[in-house]
């Protein structure tokens, strides 16, 4: 008798759900999701954090209250007791962290400072020096218009657009796209996460995760075609960004669900949360579910009504790309 | 101090007479636009140029390549005007581009596909107006244009950005980026036609990038020359709306398009853009009495069949007739169609030979040095009218718009 026909099926089936369990044990369950394996484990989680009095009595987000969503937010995510010990989940002693934020939508729309602030204080508190982290986006004086301080050097927390240090000159392709890529990303950072808004776009239906990825190229303008499917999913398997991406933390404290991607008060609304996960995909189809929800509220059609459904949604999650699943029954959506 | 064109930032071959290769930006020290250059500057910097295009015949075409430094951070407002061909629409600031077929609906604080358009606060403005990134003195015959004053000089300039993404573009770093990504200079209507009559240069070429998105800065220094007595030419893929066409193409003296395929799947798949408004565009030039001359680069395995030559010429002779001047280009690997090769010599002279057959009268073969197909033969007795060698017009026999030997009219711009 062969070695192979020892193995019988009962051992067979024991050794995969031991490798399964220590698969969920690593804390891979984004990549099982990415593969689209079946059953429980494969569920993607995205957490919603909300606090209804997250401006207190004003119309400014309360940093203390804010970094304590936050914690809420990333400890449900990753099934932490404290934050301390959440962010030394994710980054390390010695890694230089891109925070790659939105400041396109002007004051009302932008990056919220104050959740990019409690971000840079935990990773200080994971070990993270100052000057290894860098705030960044595509253009300085936008950034500084919503009220970012552009600072180059020094041991503070850098932060400035690529306007400021220029894209690589060498193109990158992948599929559809061939672009510049900002030199933050490539030589500035070994650690990406991603800090969008959760957007309604006139051309791509939703902006949140994946398209927030259009602020690292040097030529956006290009992909916006064809509600930019497969454009944005093309982008993001891109290794520089692929390799580097290691959460999505979505500014959801204003959101807008009409008109995006800029700023108008009438189509915008306070929603207080946070939405964070570690697949991008996931968290896209759940921040489209929101603003669809939030349009029917408002007595408007659907975006697929209007000609406009985020597309490029399925497109990330297809054979091709497997950057995250919108398959609903493989995203565990947990609300704190 | 003598100005030298900048040979030491490297060589690109001229591949696509669409887009053909720019030889100095404006940025680089052979810049025309730095500063008014005297006399002497001026004879030892043709000097130069005449040396480069003697050598590009046998080397390549000097070009300069961006430094890439951090670009200076440019004033935006000096170059901001209102765009002159869009239209507002009802609901969120938005607006309907009408420059060119693609009609991109724009939404506040964003770009056209173009990326020299902004929607700021439902106001569409251009943003490269007078911002010129790349300058040089080219001879005429570099764009191509053979049938409009042979053997003259075009002060040739661009501005970033385009309406299409055509994978093989050569000069994808400033038609592919964003007018800020580059460095230019503030270089008014009145200056370029200043600067054109202090080199002796009889026309002004709008090359290089895409100058359809560029239409107002166009129009204005079109009508600036034409003022100073300078003549404008443009050098475009066609890839506009008739109004736009009429009202900014109406201002050239010559036009050359960039034919890049006969198939609607080449210019979606290849080009990012579409075959049918460029035949309109042809159409209508020819109904508006504009030279025009066609370009169509020929990329290996990508529109080189011979059935797509034969469709070609046969529509050309159909719908503008059987004198507009074709011009088979050979295509280098660049940009995104690095992998596929230069195209030979035979497929190039057999595309001709079918236009030949097909009835065209003037068919060229470009970016190919030394290669009969380059010049002028009269259709009728078939002497040779007009020779060149490179870029340069050595023999020039047409006379008053016909051949001497037969007095067979030849088409074209022949005399200042």
């Amino acid at each position: 008798m062969s070695a192979m026909s020892s193995t019988s099926r009962r051992d067979f089936l024991k050794k995969c759900l031991t490798g399964a369990a220590v698969l969920r044990a690593s804390g891979r369950v984004e990549l099982l999701a990415a593969a689209e394996q079946g059953g429980a484990l494969a569920k993607s989680r995205v957490v919603i954090a909300r606090d209804a009095t997250l401006r207190g009595v004003g119309t400014t987000v309360d940093s203390r209250r804010m970094l304590s969503l936050l914690d809420r937010a990333m400890q449900a995510l990753l099934d932490c007791d404290n934050p301390s010990e959440t962010w030394t989940k994710l980054v390390r002693p010695g890694e230089m962290v891109g925070l790659k934020v939105n400041a396109l939508g002007g004051r009302g729309l932008s990056s919220n400072l104050q959740l990019v602030e409690a971000i840079c204080e935990r990773l200080q508190e994971a070990g993270i020096k100052a000057s290894d982290i860098v705030v960044w986006d595509r253009d300085s004086d936008e950034m500084e218009h919503v009220g970012f301080h552009v600072s180059m050097g020094g041991n503070r927390v850098q932060c400035c657009g690529t306007d400021r240090v220029d894209y690589e000159q060498e193109l990158v392709t992948h599929g559809s796209v061939g672009s510049r890529l900002s030199k933050i990303l490539t030589q500035r950072c070994n650690v990406l996460i991603n800090i969008p808004v959760l957007k309604d776009h006139d051309g791509a239906g939703v902006t949140i995760a994946l398209k927030n990825m259009y602020g690292v190229i040097h030529n956006p303008n290009k992909y916006h075609p064809n509600g930019c499917n497969p454009y944005i999913a093309d982008l993001n398997m891109l290794p520089e960004i692929r390799s580097r991406m290691r959460l999505t933390i979505c500014d959801a404290t204003t959101a807008c669900f009409e008109g995006g991607p800029g700023y108008k008060p009438e189509y915008s609304w306070k929603n207080n949360s946070v939405i964070v996960s570690q697949d991008p995909v996931a968290l896209d189809y759940t921040g489209w579910q929101i603003i669809e929800r939030k349009r029917a509220e408002k007595g408007l059609t659907t975006l697929e009504g209007d000609k406009r459904a985020p597309h490029y949604i399925a497109t990330a999650a297809d054979a091709q790309h497997r950057l995250g699943t919108n398959d609903p029954r493989r995203i565990a959506v947990v609300e704190v | 101090m003598a100005r030298e064109l900048d040979a030491r930032e490297g060589v690109k071959v001229p591949a696509d007479g669409g887009v053909e290769g720019r030889s100095a930006a404006v940025r680089g020290e052979g810049s025309p636009l730095l500063s008014p250059l005297d006399r002497r500057a001026f004879l030892q910097c043709a000097l130069a140029s005449g040396a480069a295009l003697g050598i590009c015949e046998f080397a390549r075409f000097p070009v300069a390549i961006p430094a890439w430094a951090a670009p200076q951070k440019q004033d935006d407002s000096r170059f901001t005007v209102e765009a002159k061909f869009y239209q507002k629409l009802p609901n969120n600031k938005k607006i309907k581009c009408k420059l060119c077929p693609r009609e991109c609906t724009v939404g506040d604080r964003e770009r056209g596909y173009c990326g020299v358009r902004e929607n700021r606060g439902g106001t569409y403005y251009t943003l490269v107006h007078s911002r010129v990134c790349a300058a040089h003195i080219d001879p005429i015959e570099k764009k191509p244009l053979f049938h409009y004053l042979p053997g003259t000089l075009a002060f040739s300039l661009a501005t970033a950005g385009c309406n299409v993404n055509c994978k093989f573009c050569q000069n994808w770093d400033i038609s592919q980026v964003r007018p800020e990504q580059v460095p230019a200079e503030y270089v008014p209507p009145q200056r370029i036609a200043a600067l054109a009559k202090q080199y002796n240069c009889p026309t002004i070429a709008y090359t290089y990038s895409e100058p359809v998105i560029f239409s107002e800065y166009l129009m204005d220094a079109a009508d600036a020359g034409h003022e100073a007595g300078v003549r404008s030419v443009v050098v475009s893929n066609g890839y506009i709306q008739e109004e736009a066409l009429k009202t900014a193409y109406g201002k050239m003296d010559a036009v050359k398009i960039d034919l890049k395929a006969f198939t609607e799947s080449y210019y979606k798949d290849v080009v990012v853009g579409e075959l049918k408004p460029v035949l309109n565009s042809l159409v209508t030039l020819r109904k508006m009495n504009k030279w025009t001359e066609i370009v169509y680069l020929m990329v290996p395995t990508l529109n080189d069949s011979e059935a797509e030559f034969r469709g070609l010429a046969q529509w050309v002779k159909t719908n503008l007739g059987v004198d507009v001047p074709v011009h088979f280009t050979q295509f280098h690997p660049e940009y995104l169609l690095k992998n596929l090769p230069i195209t030979p010599v035979s497929t190039l002279e057999r595309a001709k030979a079918i236009a030949d057959a097909e009835g065209l009268h003037y068919v060229y073969i470009g970016n190919v040095p030394g290669h009969p197909a380059q010049n002028t033969y009269c259709p009728k007795c078939h002497r040779m009218l007009v020779e060149r060698v490179g870029f340069t017009a050595s023999q020039m026999l047409i006379r008053k718009g016909s051949c001497p030997f037969c007095q067979h009219p030849i088409p074209g711009v022949w005399h200042a």
